[in-house]
């Protein structure tokens, strides 16, 4: 059903820039406001400028009952009304769009830098921050609670244990989290606007290394978006391939999950075989391309290596004895009653509050909220081959690290059936042109969630912009709501069940 | 030859406690199905931090430089209360029981001073929590050897130990597997074993001991390290005092059967480690007066 105000875009099929709705501020507002209330939720929400220098937002909206995508835009001067006082989930797309352009969301209620760098117009800052000045990450007002007996703890950027950067202030009182503060942006490498004047010879390279443990989720979302541009076909042996890529990484990724979530709560076995096994998935992606992260594997036109019938013998007679290895490791989880005492009820969030903030992936469908790209937007070969959504209901660890075991199944038997009918024919076609003008969407569900990457043609046929977002950029705030009232000593555990990116999330 | 002797055990402990260490973390790497490091691997990593130098921050006093001696003073002092077996400790008297409790407890509270003089948030969070913890697994010890002393009629270590032969446990086993249990949870709380704490985690947050010590570097890292083990060997002595009844009068087969006890306690927390997650900090309390109340049994048990 269409949405008014807006116009219906599908998953990797071009638009033209002409179509696209431009309405008054008020209008887009109102209408986005209305959509979310209305259960949609907010893919993607950036501002773009045009060659003249005028600043137009866009929005895409996501409705995941329907299977539906809207796009809507206007055009905004210095300053608009703010969304986030009524559509909590816009609150770090404005921020964002504020660091990134000094146009400011009038009383958004905590509008602080997302990223820490400096704006992309010169001279001008959201902040009025002088040209020049220096900006060091995370330094910035936190949200404080004060009084005798509520103590505050600083975690990070420096981690005791090998993780990226990232900056976490809880507000305790005793064990108690009242509150917690992610800041981020310590990875800020500026991949966005890199990628603009593209598709070059480097921008591959950037969507391999977005999320190092996402190369297959976000190169194949970049390839499909190219591919649409271009209206280059890629073979169905192709696609069968990126998909069997795209479950093998959440496969490992979902297998070295669970192993860490055992050893946050010290036990052992399933945290030392779920760490190996996560390598052995590694290595299976390795045999497909020769890099354990399938970097180099999947390009605009189709895959570079192709899978030849010894090979997908060996990589069968691998799986299975790993598929058997992964099922003993995980079936211990949920047969350990010291685990279970653990995972349940921590951490927990409600179906309203995921709705609220436009949560996706494993935390959303931990809240039995039914979406995923592979089924509601279905791309490559997902459109052939569907894979059911795994959900539970109670949203707390357990139902994340639940999930995730669910879709390791799902997986299993998608790779197996794959891989055992390969469709025949190339893997490779040679690239076109991207038309100019246009607008292309294309969703893909990495093992975090929703994928979505954006971009705009220019009447070159150049990207005149491209936004990324990974679903950790949604998701991070949803940890922040699920430490609210639960033990501090809670926290890693929480914090590995959602298993966000930070360089993801930072770009 | 009972001077020897004496002179012996509190020697065995200061050579003996890191390998429990290597044991624990060998039957832990067997369960995970890896080959682990070398048993001796402990005496490697004292002997590293000894090498080591010394950072120490600005906004510390001589509390924090003082912790680690401390701490190693009150156990070697420990150590010389301790019977191994049925042996007699190096020095025994009175009440020693209440001195070997309060030794502990010493050590715990320079522990915790040191972790406040540091002014961290986190250190903070692991005293309180070290404090809340071991202020109830002090009643479940002193009921435990309080049972055992009312049992024995001593009030000596030394005397109640030597009186806990198999004559004991045929007339008071049950009394005595509810003070050993009792025994067996304190020991692994004080140790920061699994399941109260998880002496291998990264995870500051979740940490209790390990937290608090995160600021000492080098030898007195090493001090800290050396006396954990040796704490790790003292409760494991009590424990092992209780369940194991060798009471022969030989002291070669007494000393070896203890020997070999030690060795099989610390498989069995390796056990305990690999096949159970740890409590949520919020329960380890019920944990704790669980062993309070097998304590309290025990007492009303020979009471009787």
């Amino acid at each position: 059903m269409p949405l008014a105000n807006t116009i219906t875009i599908f998953n990797c099929r071009p638009l033209e820039i002409g179509q696209i709705p431009v309405l008054d501020i008020a209008v887009f507002r109102n209408t986005i406001i209305d959509a979310v209330a209305n259960g949609q939720r907010i893919a993607a929400l950036f501002a773009a400028p045009t060659h003249d220098q005028r600043f137009f937002l866009y929005a895409l909206l996501a409705d995941d009952n329907a299977g539906e995508l809207y796009v809507l835009s206007a055009e905004t001067a210095d300053t608009y009304p703010a969304l986030t006082p009524d559509c909590p989930q816009a609150h770090l797309f404005e921020r964002e769009i504020a660091e990134q352009w000094a146009i400011k969301p009038l009383s958004h209620p905590w509008l602080k830098p997302v990223r820490f760098h400096p704006g992309y117009r010169p001279g001008r800052d959201a902040w009025n921050r002088k040209a020049g000045e220096s900006i060091l990450p995370c330094v910035t007002d936190f949200y404080t609670v004060v009084g005798e007996e509520i103590h505050e703890v600083a975690v990070g950027p420096v981690h005791a244990g090998i993780i990226e950067p990232g900056h976490f202030r809880f507000q305790c009182h005793g064990e108690n989290v009242l509150h917690l503060e992610i800041s981020l942006g310590y990875q800020h490498r500026g991949v966005e606007r890199a990628v603009c004047g593209g598709p070059n010879k480097r921008t591959l390279p950037y969507m391999q290394t977005l999320a190092g443990d996402t190369t297959i989720g976000h190169t194949t979302a970049y390839s499909h978006l190219v591919e649409s541009l271009g209206q280059t076909p890629t073979s169905p042996r192709a696609e069968s391939l990126r998909g069997i890529a795209l479950e093998l990484e959440r496969l490992a990724n979902h297998t070295g999950g669970l192993g860490a979530l055992a050893g946050d709560i010290g036990y052992l076995p399933t945290a030392s075989f779920c760490g190996r096994i996560r390598g052995d998935f590694l290595n299976l992606t390795a045999l497909l391309c020769g890099n354990r992260f399938g970097r180099g594997l999947i390009q605009p036109g189709g895959v570079r290596f192709d899978v030849t019938s010894p090979l997908s013998i060996t990589f069968l007679d691998r799986f299975y004895r790993f598929q058997k290895d992964v099922t003993v490791a995980v079936e211990l989880l949920w047969n350990t009653p010291s685990v279970l005492a653990r995972f349940e009820e921590a951490g927990a969030l409600t179906p309203q509050i995921c709705r609220e903030l436009g949560l996706v992936g494993v935390p959303a469908r931990a809240c039995g909220l039914e979406m995923d790209c592979r089924y509601n937007f279905p791309a490559g070969v997902y459109r052939f081959s569907h894979i059911p959504v795994s959900t539970w209901h109670s949203g707390d660890v357990f139902a994340r690290a639940y999930v995730r075991w669910l879709e390791i199944q799902k997986s299993i038997a998608f790779i197996i059936d794959q891989m055992n009918m390969l469709p025949e024919g190339p893997v490779i076609t040679a690239t076109k042109p991207l038309i100019p003008n246009r607008l292309c969407v294309s969703l893909v569900e990495g093992w975090r969630g929703e994928i979505c990457h954006i971009g705009i043609t220019d009447s070159q046929g150049i990207f005149r912009h491209y936004k990324i977002v990974d679903p950790s950029f949604h998701n991070w705030t949803g940890l922040a709501m699920a430490l609210r009232n639960q033990q501090i000593s809670d926290f890693p555990l929480c914090n590995k069940s959602f298993d966000l990116s930070y360089c993801g999330h930072d770009l | 030859m009972e001077a020897v002797v004496k002179f012996l055990n509190p020697l065995l402990g200061l050579f003996m406690a890191p390998l429990l260490l290597g044991v624990i973390s060998r039957t832990k790497a067997v369960f995970a199905g890896r080959n682990g490091q070398p048993i001796l691997q402990p005496y490697h990593d004292l002997w590293k931090l000894l090498r080591k130098g010394v950072v120490y921050s600005r906004c510390t006093s001589w509390i924090f430089r003082a912790g680690p001696l401390v701490g190693l003073a009150a156990a070697v002092a420990a150590l010389l209360l301790v019977p191994f077996g049925g042996q007699p400790a190096a020095i025994s008297f009175e009440g020693d029981l209440l001195v070997f409790a309060y030794l502990l407890g010493l050590w715990r509270f320079f522990t915790v001073l040191m972790a406040l003089d540091t002014a961290s948030s986190f250190e903070g969070m692991g005293a309180s929590r070290e404090v809340i913890f071991s202020a109830l697994a002090e009643p479940a010890l002193l009921i435990g050897l309080a049972t055992a002393a009312k049992f024995t009629g001593h009030v000596s270590l030394s005397q109640i130990f030597a009186g806990l032969n198999t004559d004991a446990w045929l007339t008071a086993g049950p009394a005595l597997l509810l003070t050993g249990t009792a025994i067996l949870i304190v020991f692994l709380a004080e140790n920061s074993r699994i399941p109260i704490d998880d002496p291998n985690t990264h995870l500051e947050l979740t940490m209790i001991h390990e937290v608090m010590i995160l600021d000492h570097s080098g030898p007195d890292l090493g001090c800290i390290l050396y006396a954990a083990a040796l704490k790790l060997w003292l409760l494991g002595m009590l424990f092992i005092g209780i369940m194991v009844p060798c009471r022969s009068g030989n002291v070669l087969l007494d000393g070896a059967v203890t020997m070999l006890s030690m060795l099989g306690l610390a498989v069995l927390v390796g056990i305990i480690e690999s096949s159970m997650a740890r409590l949520r900090l919020l329960h380890v309390p019920v944990f704790l007066i669980g062993a309070i109340a097998l304590s309290v049994l025990a007492l009303m048990l020979v009471m009787r």
